[in-house]
């Protein structure tokens, strides 16, 4: 079976820094994939380039065998990848469920004469929070959120598509206990449905309870890319500060 | 926990922010009245409206501007050469540019005027929306640039005189009434409900938002930012020809100093109505109290007899005070 997604020789310059030198990362249909680093180290812009947000100074992506190039984020998106962003990409001036449908309102009306339907985005909006059992209320301006629901949205955004692979760029970061298990076990429902997932995370006992392999990068390099059962936090701690090179 | 943490609470600040011009606007109508019983005259205040109406229409386009955290200050230069444009092609040039009745066969039909007005305010919008979404030049600096180079293309197509005389079915667009109502009223109150709908109800409304909310939040979520940003400066382009059109038609001429510090008055109308300097927050009602708000303290106060000079004081501290507002409310969102 052909891998879902294969980056081979990722590089990204900003100006005179080199965020990614020569990455080369295969993702597994339904895998969960843990990525680790240090700050600075490049999981971010990796996660940018996938989200065609940036395009690559070098490099080649595959997706299901085919050559792809994202020039925008839409096409990312139309290709199936959806992503928690770090910094979440909330407009803070917007309800919960208009930043949920942002970029894919739902409307009525007739022929090219289509006006937004709030209702029905509210409602979905509501749907997705009891999924992910959490006290955000659709029609409140995110500007007013706690950190957990702001984050919440951002959750909720990745499950209006049936997505290929979802990226989450440290999704449990701003969340209580109790939602963090809860975005763990909807990260294993995604796989067990056959999503690839990519959990970014800086919290060694959330990767290793669910993440298949893990893939450490320093400094731009991928310095260690194996199964999670052939590691130990340790090892990946080591890894990430450096203390070991290479595994 | 509570059953429904995050219920938006009444906010004072907030609500002072958003309907501040529409109950100061009140009071003022109130207060006039009062003082001076002439000013709730049915004539002095379809005048009121008619005054407002040129300001008002191109406040409409401001109201996108600046939702997306821009500032166009080229707008009265534009009215200038909008309406010079409209007016040359009714006349069919210069050379007949004062003749009036019979010796305008030379010139085109209204709709031809009317159409070239709008098409050269829609050109130069797109002009600066490119300048600022390719060259990346901010959009103070740009529109700067235009108010120079729109106001210097005016003089330069006039020859520094005015275009004046236009035919009847013109200048109706200016100084007609249907039934009682200006026809710049009406053409004021259906642009108003259009831009409402516009930015309230379709996803181009709402991409307005997102982009001035958070443009980089928005290119992630797949809103192209550089295609808003360059509408809405078509869009205020659009109301700069409209606005040109029905000023020629109102004044039966149409000259390069036409328009000469109105983006003052626009962009007031806009900030005092509600709408924030730094994008993402406002209304077209708010725009609108904010244009009638001036509208009538301009009309209230000459009324009483108040010097011009004093009007325009008082319009200045009232836009200050606006804008405090906006900030208090602002640094309270933790921005
Ligand atoms: N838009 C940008 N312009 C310039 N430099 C950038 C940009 N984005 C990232 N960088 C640089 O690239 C390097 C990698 O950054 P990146 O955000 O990918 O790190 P990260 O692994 O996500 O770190 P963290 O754990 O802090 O989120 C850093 O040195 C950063 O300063
Ligand atoms: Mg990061």
């Amino acid at each position: 079976m052909t891998p879902l997604l294969e980056l081979s020789g990722i590089t990204k310059h900003f100006g005179a820094i080199e965020a990614l030198a020569g990455v080369d990362i295969t993702l597994g249909h339904g895998e969960i994939v843990g990525l680790m680093g240090d700050n600075g180290a490049g999981k971010s812009t990796l996660v940018k380039i996938v989200a065609g947000n940036f395009a690559p100074s070098a490099g080649d992506m595959r997706l299901g065998g085919r050559p792809v190039r994202f020039g925008s984020p839409l096409d990312a998106r139309e290709a199936g990848v959806e992503v928690v962003y770090q910094d979440l990409a909330l407009c803070d001036n917007l309800s919960a469920s208009l930043n949920i449908f942002l970029g894919r309102e739902l409307t009525r009306g007739i022929g090219p004469l289509r006006f937004l339907d709030r209702r029905a985005m509210a409602a979905r909006a509501r749907e997705l929070f009891a999924e992910l059992k959490t006290n955000t209320v659709p029609g409140d301006l995110v500007k007013s959120m706690s950190g957990g629901q702001r984050q919440a949205v951002a959750i909720a955004r990745t499950r209006l598509a049936e997505p290929k692979i979802v990226l989450m760029d440290e999704p449990t970061a701003a969340i209580s206990v109790r939602q963090v298990a809860e975005v763990l076990e909807l990260i294993r429902t995604l796989s067990r449905a056959g999503h690839t997932v990519v959990l970014i995370s800086h919290r060694m006992p959330d990767v290793f309870s669910i993440c298949d392999r893990v893939i450490v990068l320093r400094r731009g390099t991928k310095v260690a890319d194996k199964p999670v059962s052939a590691t130990s936090p340790e090892e990946v701690t080591g890894l990430i500060t450096g203390a070991i090179e290479a595994a | 926990m509570s059953s429904n943490p995050g219920r938006p609470r009444f906010d004072a600040v907030d609500f002072a922010a958003q309907y501040a011009a529409f109950i100061f606007l009140i009071l003022l109508v109130i207060g006039f009245a009062i003082l001076q019983p002439n000013f709730l005259n049915p004539f002095n205040l379809l005048n009121v409206l008619r005054q407002v109406s040129i300001s008002g229409l191109i406040a409409i386009g401001m109201t996108f501007v600046i939702l997306t955290a821009g500032i166009d200050l080229s707008v009265g230069s534009l009215v200038a050469l909008c309406g010079l444009a409209g007016a040359y092609v009714a006349k069919g040039g210069l050379d007949s540019r004062f003749a009036i009745g019979a010796a305008e066969q030379a010139g085109n039909p209204v709709w031809m005027a009317t159409g070239v007005a709008i098409l050269v305010g829609m050109g130069a919008g797109a002009v600066q929306g490119l300048a600022i979404t390719r060259l990346r030049v901010p959009p103070f600096v740009v529109t700067l640039g235009g108010l120079s180079a729109w106001r210097g293309a005016a003089l330069l197509l006039s020859d520094g005189g005015p275009i004046s005389g236009f035919t009847p079915d013109y200048t109706w667009w200016g100084q007609g009434r249907i039934w009682t109502i200006p026809v710049p009223v009406i053409l004021f109150a259906v642009a108003a409900i259009l831009a409402h709908v516009v930015l309230r109800y379709t996803r181009f409304g709402l991409h307005v938002y997102a982009v001035g909310g958070n443009a980089a939040a928005a290119t992630l979520n797949t809103v192209s930012t550089r295609r808003i940003v360059f509408s809405v400066y078509v869009i205020v382009g659009f109301f700069c020809g409209l606005a040109a059109f029905i000023l020629s038609a109102r004044l039966n001429s149409a000259e390069a100093v036409a328009g000469l510090g109105l983006e003052l008055d626009v962009i007031a109308a806009v900030v005092i109505g509600g709408t924030s300097l730094f994008g993402g927050v406002g209304t077209i009602f708010g725009t609108v109290s904010g244009a009638l708000l001036i509208g009538v303290l301009r009309n209230g106060l000459v009324l009483l007899n108040v010097s011009s000079f004093v009007q325009q004081i008082v319009i200045g501290v009232i836009l200050v005070l606006a804008v405090a507002v906006d900030q208090a409310a602002m640094s309270r969102k933790g921005r």
